[in-house]
């Protein structure tokens, strides 16, 4: 189980505890936090539930798998901190984890 | 205008199945997608991903699945009208009028939408002022390459549609290429080819940035660029082009009066029919408690849409369950003896 903390793009802070073997995108989705599309329903063919994960939490995150940055090539506005949060599996480690969402998942 | 029993919305696996349970139940129906081909999000999305989660198939491809489907329907010869996309309904007594981008009309008292997530359209640039040259010199496909002739284009993005043409254009126009990161996922070939025309300086190439602003006065002069840092760059540039793939939108959708639960169409579960009379919504479109977002789902929402259509098409008749291992009606529809 883990807190994550989605901070939608006007600045509005959301916390969910979340369940191991879930995703962050399914914790936002599970939990009705806007800001997370996840169209595709998490199989990484979408790029509509993309994060930035700012530089503290971006190290400690499970590495991307391949894949993963073609589709944030297509996200909305994706920089060198960007994951799709559909690919961001939960554990303990992540508790405190903070998500920033981007203005719009096109 | 053509009469039918049945439109259906979407020539994915749901749609193509609850065409079979039509055809299998004697009803007739036209089926309009807005891509090219038909499988909907297996064939755009995922079309060499395996799917394990199919009853009955172990394994299968988006490609695999969606041919089976194509040859499960053939008996039925219904009619695809593909690269158009269902634009207006409107009422007329008991009958939809369905009114489509490319001026098709039908008459229906059903209509089935399993849109998936909506149509599938070009992502766009985030960049408010590229809408005002949207069209016109701020293209997201190509229909005519020789407007490009001796003009200065500017291409983003680094998948194949960019890669390609940056490498067809850069024979008779100026080519920038500009990327957001230094790895590109075109095909190596590709790749290697567009590193050999940076470097014989054919091609500017821009790794590490991304749009900004476009400007111009009239019509579209320059593009400016920023890296992430911020640092940016002006590019001259009489076209801009994005590839940045395909985003599915809801479209006309959301103007038909039906109720919306965030993307999806909320229904009953006996089928699958929405707030207005004669229209079901099944597959990924449509919500209701308990929802998968299965293929497998999609396949049981069409087969009772199918039933409920079945009222409305044929008033006077009643609904005769039948199973097609038993059933003469239904081999002589199938066509097998």
């Amino acid at each position: 189980m883990a807190k994550i903390i989605y901070i939608e793009h006007n600045g509005k802070e959301h916390a969910a505890e979340v369940q191991n073997g879930l995703t962050v995108m399914e914790g936002a989705v599970q939990n009705d936090i806007p800001g997370i599309d996840a169209d595709c329903g998490g199989s990484m063919s979408c790029a509509t539930c993309h994060v930035y994960v700012k530089e503290d939490w971006y190290d400690k995150l499970p590495k991307k798998e391949m894949g993963e940055d073609d589709m944030l090539d297509q996200a909305y506005e994706p920089n060198s901190k960007s994951r799709l949060s559909c690919q961001i599996m939960i554990s303990d480690d992540l508790d405190g984890l903070r998500v920033y969402m981007p203005e719009k998942q096109v | 205008m053509t009469k039918t029993d049945v439109v259906i919305i979407g020539a994915g696996p749901t749609g193509l199945f609850c065409a079979h349970q039509l055809g299998i139940i004697g009803l007739k129906c036209e089926i309009v997608d807005n891509l090219d081909k038909i499988g909907g999000q297996c064939i755009e999305l995922y079309p060499d991903k395996p799917i394990y989660d199919i009853p009955a198939v172990p394994e299968c491809t988006g490609e695999e699945l969606t041919n089976n489907l194509i040859k499960q329907i053939k008996p039925f010869k219904f009619n695809f009208h593909l690269n158009d996309r269902v634009q207006k309904l409107k009422k007329v007594n008991d009958n939809w009028i369905i009114t489509t981008t490319n001026r098709k009309e039908f008459s229906a008292p059903n209509v089935v939408i399993a849109g998936g997530v909506g149509s599938f359209e070009p992502r766009k640039f985030p960049t408010k002022s590229a809408e005002k040259f949207d069209g016109t010199s701020v293209l997201y496909s190509i229909k005519d390459k020789t407007i490009f002739k001796d003009k200065s284009v500017a291409i983003f993005g680094g998948g194949d549609s960019a890669l390609d043409w940056a490498i067809e254009l850069s024979n008779t126009s100026k080519v920038s290429l500009i990327h957001r990161r230094d790895e590109f996922r075109g095909a190596p070939a590709s790749v290697q080819k567009i590193k050999e025309l940076s470097e014989k300086n054919i091609i500017n190439l821009f790794t590490k940035y991304s749009i900004k602003d476009v400007k111009g006065n009239g019509s579209l002069e320059e593009v400016e660029i920023k890296s992430e840092e911020g640092e940016s760059k002006i590019l001259k540039a009489d076209y801009v082009l994005g590839f940045f793939g395909l985003i599915m939108q809801l479209g006309p959708i959301v103007e038909w009066g039906l109720n919306l639960d965030k993307k999806a169409i909320p229904v009953n579960t006996e089928n699958f029919e929405t707030n207005k009379k004669g229209i079901f919504a099944i597959g990924d479109i449509c919500t209701y408690p308990g929802k998968l977002k299965l293929i497998l789902s999609g396949f049981h929402e069409g087969a009772l849409a199918a039933r409920g259509c079945f009222k409305y098409a044929r008033p006077n008749e009643k609904y005769r369950f039948e199973f097609t291992t038993a059933s003469n009606t239904i081999k002589d529809r199938l066509g097998v003896k």
